[in-house]
């Protein structure tokens, strides 16, 4: 009668902790400790050194080359990796790209690009969002017209997280516009260096560039870069958001960022001159936070399981999505909260943290679309 | 997902069946106006399969069950609304003499027990001690190689139908455990029916004289014996608050797409289902909590299991408020009738969200040790 999930694998964690703590170089963990904007190369060579383990791709199944741990496995390699201080693997090749090569993608497609995912060769962005088609995502209107061989693209993406950064994006383009909206899409991988294709920053509340608009102006596309079957691409775009909120959930972040609020009031006078930490009232939201916390914790590796029995995200992902991103924004909230009028100079990164994980509620489908997502696709409405 | 053995899911399904055919509303209903407020014939079947002896030791007639066999009945509870005093007999009785009790009083007591022959209950709480698990007044004074109790207890669930008490009373060396009949000599009982429709029982303690053996542990050991079988009690509790609001989340389901006004079903309304979104979420919160208090309940050291309890509680308490309020609020008019079911299963989850410690008294307890512990 072992409860399944809690189990710990000590000897994994052990193995997880010697590896990240002889290999994670010092100067990258400061940075990504103090909150400090990460570069390429800042991402690139802790993916590399991942991969160079067989670590980069803990999803993934063996055969691609991916480490199929178990989800107890994959929850407490992202915790160890987020406690250490570690950049976080990004995600549009491994989470998101990646699997739907893998499961939709021809032969030739998974050699030629899941290689390149795992050695961090090619860096991928997403091009789903557009300026008219948010939340209404099926509503996209790049266009992609085949010629003999090749499809000519011509439209706009937007919110394409670090696309200044991307060899590669995979697109949401139309390919017809009868029948429903959501019939006429398809899934196109586009070279980001094609003649035609413009990357314009677009600057956050933080002051940063994170995300960008993406302009397509006559890309040619080899046809043998549509993923699947033309006007197809919606079934693979849903897919891919499975995985996607699955991986938001972030619980070994929101536990390095519990950690440093904690410490934050040990040190942070209250409003009664004492320590933060020992105000009552203050005392209690953290509490709440650290329920919240476990709780988060639980259902990503309830979610995991689930995922891992079906080969597929669920509509579960959904509720771990608004789950997470709540207790995202509630923790820098706090934090900045706990500073009190020491979070006005600006930059500083307890205060950028705040304004930035104002995105986390809508990323990846807002979450009043994930509540449209439980309601359909778990009640039934 | 935790997933329970092929035993388990046999077990749960026999007593969900059990349950829904032999466990109507309406039968409820008839069950909680009656004297005791349970069912002798309900309980005889819950013994007849298994669930009484599910969690009682091997050596005494029982099946060695633990913590997360309790959450499969008490889930189960949840769901079907049920009255009968599983948790003051079995999880609170039966628990805290199985903990306490030695070789010859668990021989005596714990096969009974688990036939059905034998209810028992808990009598520790008193006027004024809130929470408090150590604020107790109630004295035992040595008499010859026996004892004598003194003294008033307060909230002792279905302690007017328990064959014995069990009952936390100081003596020299501290608060210390002992087995009483209910209807020794001096032992007065006020039963009153509670607002979820079950019963609780005040005591009044006069000169009560119980023999030697009558001592349930060791003497000034009580209180961390009793938080520990209440900290059972709570992730028990967990599990039926997780099992109510299940069917308060089917059977409003159910309401939103029957239900018409302005020409559609309500359940066509983004707002109300939005709503039905956040109860699924709280649901599973909590479920995911009360699955990870009951995984935690054994083999953790004191400190830790309390820690989780607590949070499970906060969790789960605050998920019961939510998910019962909106009930009704989503049932409209009828919601807060007596006639359906949504304010019976409303009712109990209010109860359960008070229960040993409500929020604050449990987020203050979690929150004693937030600095000195490392976030598991």
């Amino acid at each position: 009668m072992q409860p399944g999930f809690f189990v710990e694998d000590t000897a994994f964690r052990t193995n997880v902790r010697e590896f990240v703590r002889a290999t994670l170089p010092v100067d990258l963990r400061h940075k990504v400790l103090a909150g400090g904007r990460l570069e390429k190369e800042d991402y690139l060579s802790w993916h590399r050194i991942l991969f160079a383990q067989g670590w980069i791709a803990p999803n993934w199944p063996r055969v691609f080359g991916g480490c199929e741990w178990s989800p107890v496995q994959q929850h407490i390699f992202e915790e160890e990796c987020a406690l250490a201080g570690a950049p976080g693997i990004m995600p549009f090749g491994i989470r998101m790209v990646g699997p739907v090569i893998m499961k939709f993608g021809s032969a030739a497609q998974q050699q030629r690009f899941l290689p390149r995912i795992l050695s961090g060769e090619d860096w991928w962005c997403q091009g789903y969002s557009e300026p008219g088609a948010g939340s209404d995502l099926a509503s996209l209107r790049t266009r992609a017209e085949r010629r003999g061989d090749h499809y000519i693209v011509n439209g706009q993406k937007t919110w394409t997280t670090l696309a200044q950064f991307a060899d590669w994006i995979f697109c949401l383009v139309r390919t017809a516009t009868s029948g429903r909206p959501q019939e006429g899409i398809s899934f196109l991988l586009i070279d980001m260096r094609t003649k035609g294709v413009t990357v314009r920053p677009i600057i956050m509340l933080d002051g940063e560039h994170e995300i960008n608009e993406v302009w397509f102006e006559d890309v040619e596309v080899p046809a043998a870069n549509l993923v699947g079957e033309e006007n197809k691409g919606w079934t693979y775009a849903k897919y891919l958001l499975g995985h996607e909120r699955t991986g938001n959930a972030g619980v070994g972040q929101c536990k390095r960022w519990l950690a440093e609020l904690k410490a934050l009031a040990q040190h942070q006078p209250g409003n009664d001159g004492r320590p933060l930490a020992d105000d009552a009232r203050f005392r209690d939201r953290i509490a709440r936070l650290e329920i919240d916390l476990m709780t988060l914790e639980v259902m990503n590796l309830r979610v995991l399981a689930l995922e891992q029995e079906r080969h597929a995200p669920g509509p579960e992902a959904s509720m771990l999505k608004i789950m997470g991103s709540e207790l995202q924004q509630a923790l820098t909230e706090t934090t900045m909260q706990a500073l009190g009028h020491g979070a006005a100079p600006y930059p500083q990164p307890l205060t950028g943290r705040y304004l930035n994980f104002r995105k986390a509620t809508i990323y990846a489908g807002s979450n009043e679309i994930q509540r449209n997502i439980i309601a359909r696709h778990m009640l039934g409405f | 997902m935790y997933s329970f053995t092929g035993e388990q899911q046999q077990f749960r399904d026999s007593l969900q069946r059990l349950l829904r055919e032999d466990y109507p509303f309406d039968r409820r209903r008839g069950i909680a106006r009656s004297a005791s407020g349970w069912s002798v014939e309900t309980w005889r079947q819950l013994a007849e399969v298994g669930a009484l002896a599910l969690s009682l030791p091997e050596a005494h007639g029982g099946f060695g069950g633990g913590a997360m066999d309790t959450f499969l009945v008490m889930e189960e509870c949840g769901r079907a609304l049920l009255l009968e005093p599983y948790l003051s007999t079995i999880v609170l009785g039966a628990g805290t003499v199985a903990r306490a009790g030695n070789e010859a009083q668990r021989a005596a007591i714990l096969p009974a027990v688990g036939r059905g022959e034998r209810q028992l209950a808990l009598a520790h709480y008193e006027p004024g001690s809130r929470y408090a698990l150590d604020a107790i007044a109630c004295e035992a004074r040595r008499d010859g190689a026996g004892w004598v109790l003194s003294g008033a207890k307060s909230w002792a669930l279905n302690g007017a139908t328990a064959d014995q008490l069990i009952v936390s009373a100081r003596t020299a060396k501290g608060p210390s455990l002992f087995l009483v009949d209910r209807t020794a000599a001096g032992v007065g009982v006020r039963d009153y029916p509670m607002y979820d429709a079950r019963r609780a029982a005040d005591l009044q303690l006069d000169r009560v004289h119980v023999a030697p053996d009558a001592l349930l542990g060791e003497e000034g050991e009580a209180v961390p014996c009793v938080a520990a079988i209440i900290d059972t009690a709570i992730a028990a509790l967990c599990a039926e608050a997780v099992g109510a609001m299940a069917i308060l989340l089917e059977t409003t389901g159910q309401y939103l797409k029957t239900r018409k006004q302005f020409g559609t079903p309500i359940g066509s309304f983004q707002v109300l289902q939005h709503r039905m979104a956040d109860m699924l979420l709280e649901t599973e919160a909590a479920r995911s909590m009360a699955l990870l208090a009951a995984s935690r309940m054994a083999g953790a050291p004191p400190g830790e299991r309390s820690r989780i309890v607590s949070a499970a509680k906060v969790r789960v308490a605050e998920a019961a408020r939510h998910v019962g309020q909106q009930a009704v609020q989503l049932h409209g008019g009828v919601g807060v009738t007596d006639e359906l079911p949504v304010s019976h299963y409303f009712r109990r989850l209010t109860l359960i969200e008070m229960a040993f410690g409500d929020v604050d008294y449990h987020l203050g307890r979690f929150g004693r040790h937030l600095f000195d512990t490392q976030p598991q």
